[in-house]
């Protein structure tokens, strides 16, 4: 028991209303905890953030913390008010990778529960928008037993600083009709591939692998992700008719036209007088958005692979950025598929190393150089699927013109004569 | 000072999640055919096979003392079958293969305080970042923001009774960690930073500090005699980005760094391309320990949202049917030169046409 409870009038203010108190935990681990120093830290951690709230100023500063052999994953925390709050004084945060598709068995938590009330403040995160499970809170030599103990049960640090950091996928082929890829397998040949990268920062900047079973995006790739791996497929949406003319029997036509036909982005839709739906494929843009209105009548078609878009991030430094196309779409079933995919990866991460400047994001590094010279720099040839529309300024240089032609026709010839498996 | 005997790291990554999931989801792994929602927080997955799972999803306070993820734990013992998962924005997910197991497992979660809900058309979890608890460099706090503001949109969280789904998240300062949200509250500063001229040169690597700045208006220069920075405050747009490689450049602010609110961020590919969100609201204030002001404009957007859009639109999408400038007159909140955005590439956001709505 802490000897002395700080005052917290505001924080107290955050123990009232319906929704569940973090205050009231942090509470309940200074009051009932059994291990006076989880008491202690919790109590000067309570006090910091109460000065916090009367002052409107944060109390933490960085500094340089990690684990034996590896150079991230931990945020170090160093108090500016220590003095006042000595026992909170250095609350370090480890990140720590999540199983992919963030499962766990109940067994588990309460592994990692009991390793982390031994070495930390008894604090976590399932998980932060980083995507680690964020273990809130411990002193410098506490990070590395907590580590060491967990290590040896099979989880190891995400990444914090210039490096390749934590991925996240979503749910996906385990519980998502929609999923049309396996999510876990991507997500860990993507990243574990680049353990080192993650491990020892010396990229230029950040670089985040996000993968998504399909193109409602669960884990915000686009607009999140560096190198954003997203599920689609090519042939047509499968109609089961008999399930969607049910649907339009208990939900009527005008609601059917309404919420579905005329909301398709591409009009590729039309309500037959039958009550059957009939789609123009060809035009469909895989947008998502009648699956996700009728999931048990349409799903998507059984050509399936993905689309990889990079460079999405957000403000810092030159404002938020989307992820664009680069590979349209590729298979990924058989292993060289998946070696591919990890090659991609590979050449993006190598010539951003070698062409990004310090603190710029694979996105804005892009940006700085166009489009055109990254992909000659990763081997991509260009796509119409990459752009939104041509060019519309006419200040360019196009000189070799015939050649770049030359190029299209004997690519296309080549796709004419290769196997359906191949990017299109 | 090397301990003696430092244990070599074993560099597994990201650990295997197969050997974790529940096993129906295992057994039924990519060939799951549809799901409904039979109420509020509960998802119903059937798979190809027949195979059926319940899901009951719960909101929580996120940042977990090890006696609440206990808990957690004790109800997916007793009430499920020992295996959950984690959304994207935090929840937690008990997964059930028998339907009879639905309602005891409701009951005990909200006996425990836990609140079921957040699917389909609720407004979510608000997903947020470390504020005050924990980041070197926030404007406010981020888990008392959201804990008060939950407290006000729980009723939301446990209904389905919006357009479409309402992501909304916070970020705690302008590097916007929080992400993209149909509703954003992120830290506003106003003021350029206030820097501390005796710490500099100790703190700060000067040259990647003037890198750092997106409009360059930082330059080196000698103060008091000593090598220092400079800020030209006519160009400073007090975005902060200084602050994090240069802590003696203090961007917080008590009274001048303010809440902002945007509305329209959508990751998803649905129905329209993925958006970016829109500034609608400035000068809130960062007002501790519950942020009312904050909430009521949130709870005013959500009302004038949920009132005027048709089934499945998006805040971006409706929007984009009603045009700003019917927004402004909804909401009834001011727009002002602040909205108008100058930043690169910004004239593709002005109305190069005669489309007005009267
Ligand atoms: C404890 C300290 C910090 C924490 C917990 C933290 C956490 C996060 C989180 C959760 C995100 C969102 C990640 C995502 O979208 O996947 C993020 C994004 C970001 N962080 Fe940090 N961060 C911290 C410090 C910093 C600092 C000091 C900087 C700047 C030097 C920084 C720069 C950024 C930027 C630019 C983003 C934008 C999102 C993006 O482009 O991915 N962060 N951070
Ligand atoms: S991204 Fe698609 S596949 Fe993944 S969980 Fe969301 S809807 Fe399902
Ligand atoms: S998936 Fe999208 S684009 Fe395709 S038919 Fe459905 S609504 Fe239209």
């Amino acid at each position: 028991m802490a000897d002395k409870k700080h005052p917290t009038p505001m924080l107290d203010e955050l123990e009232h209303g319906p929704w569940p108190s973090f205050v009231s935990g942090i509470k309940r681990l200074r009051d009932q905890h059994l291990d006076e120093r989880v008491n202690g830290v919790a109590n000067d951690l309570l006090g910091q953030l109460e000065h916090s709230y009367e002052t409107r100023k944060g109390y933490w500063k960085g500094g340089t913390v990690s684990v034996y052999g590896y150079g991230g994953g931990i945020i170090p925390r160093f108090s500016e008010v220590g003095k006042q709050f000595p026992e909170s004084k250095e609350f370090h945060t480890l990140r720590v990778q999540p199983p992919a598709g963030n499962h766990y068995s109940t067994d588990m938590l309460r592994q990692l529960a009991d390793s982390w009330e031994k070495w930390g403040s008894g604090l976590v995160t399932f998980h932060g928008q980083t995507g680690n499970i964020m273990f809130i809170g411990a002193t410098t030599e506490n990070t590395q037993h907590f580590f060491d103990e967990i290590n040896e049960y099979g989880f190891d640090l995400g990444g914090a600083g210039p490096c390749v950091r934590t991925a996240m996928s979503c749910v996906g082929s385990a519980r998502c009709e929609q999923s049309c890829a396996n999510e876990h397998k991507i997500h860990r040949k993507l990243v574990n591939n680049f353990t080192d990268d993650i491990h020892r920062p010396a990229l230029p900047y950040k670089f985040k692998f996000k993968v998504s079973g399909c193109p409602n995006d669960c884990t915000n790739s686009i607009e999140r992700a560096d190198f954003a791996v997203i599920g689609t497929w090519r042939d047509a949406i499968k109609i089961d008719q008999d399930a969607f003319k049910e649907y339009v029997a208990v939900k009527g036509r005008q609601h059917v036209i309404d919420n579905i036909v005329t909301r398709c982005p591409s009009k590729c839709m039309s309500l037959r007088d039958d009550d059957s739906l009939e789609i123009d494929d060809r035009n469909c843009v895989k947008c998502m958005h009648c699956l996700n209105v009728v999931p048990k009548a349409l799903s998507p078609g059984d050509d399936k692979g993905v689309t990889l878009l990079i460079g999405g991030k957000r403000t810092l430094k030159i404002g938020d950025l989307m992820g664009t196309v680069i590979i349209p779409f590729m298979k990924l079933e058989t292993e060289e598929d998946y070696d591919r995919l990890v090659e991609i990866a590979e050449e993006t991460i190598d010539f951003w190393a070698d062409n990004g400047l310090e603190h710029e994001r694979c996105g804005e590094m892009i940006e700085r150089i166009g489009l055109v010279n990254f992909l000659e720099g990763i081997g991509v040839d260009v796509d119409p699927n990459m752009i939104s529309h041509p060019r519309e300024s006419s200040y360019v240089r196009m000189d070799g013109w015939d050649e770049e032609a030359e190029k299209w026709f004997k690519r296309k010839m080549e796709q004419r004569q290769a196997p359906a498996s191949e990017t299109v | 000072m090397a301990k003696k005997q430092m244990r070599q790291a074993i560099e597994s990554g990201c650990p295997d999640g197969f050997q974790y999931m529940h096993p129906v989801m295992l057994k039924n792994f990519g060939q799951w055919k549809y799901h409904d929602h039979p109420r509020p927080g509960v998802l119903r997955h059937v798979g190809h096979s027949g195979d059926v799972v319940w899901t009951v999803k719960a909101g929580t306070q996120r940042i977990l003392d090890v006696f609440t993820l206990r808990k957690l734990c004790d109800i997916g013992d007793r009430y499920a079958d020992g295996h959950v998962r984690f959304t994207m924005r935090s929840n937690i997910e008990y997964m059930v293969a028998d339907e009879a197991k639905v309602e005891p497992l409701i009951n005990a979660l909200e006996t425990a305080g836990f609140v079921v809900g957040g699917t389909a058309n609720s407004v979510a979890m608000i997903s947020h970042t470390q504020g005050w608890l924990h980041c070197d460099i926030p404007g406010t706090d981020a888990s008392g923001v959201v804990k008060a503001m939950m407290d006000e949109l729980i009723d939301e969280f446990k209904n389905c009774n919006m357009p479409n789904r309402v992501h909304i998240t916070t970020s705690c300062c302008q590097i916007n960690c929080g992400g993209q949200g149909d509703i954003a509250i992120n830290v506003q500063h106003t003021k350029p930073p206030k820097i501390n001229h005796d710490l500099v040169a100790n703190v700060c690597e000067r040259p990647s500090v003037v890198a750092r700045c997106p409009v360059a208006a930082i330059r080196p220069a000698q103060v008091n005699g000593k090598p220092s920075l400079e800020v030209d405050e006519k160009k400073c747009i007090c975005c902060g980005a200084c602050y994090p490689p240069c802590p003696p450049m203090q961007i917080n602010d008590p009274e001048h760094s303010k809440l902002a609110i945007w509305v329209g961020g959508n990751h998803s590919n649905a129905r329209s391309k993925p958006s970016f969100q829109k500034l609608v609201a400035g000068g809130v204030p960062n007002n501790p320990p519950r942020w009312p002001e904050a909430t009521m404009i949130v709870k005013r957007i959500l009302k004038v949202y949920k009132e005027d859009a048709k089934d499945w639109e998006r805040i971006n999408d409706w929007i984009d049917r009603i045009g700003w400038s019917r927004f402004f007159e909804l909401t009834g909140l001011p727009f002002t030169k602040f909205h108008i955005d100058n930043w690169r590439g910004s004239r593709k956001s002005l109305n190069a046409s005669t489309h007005i709505r009267f």
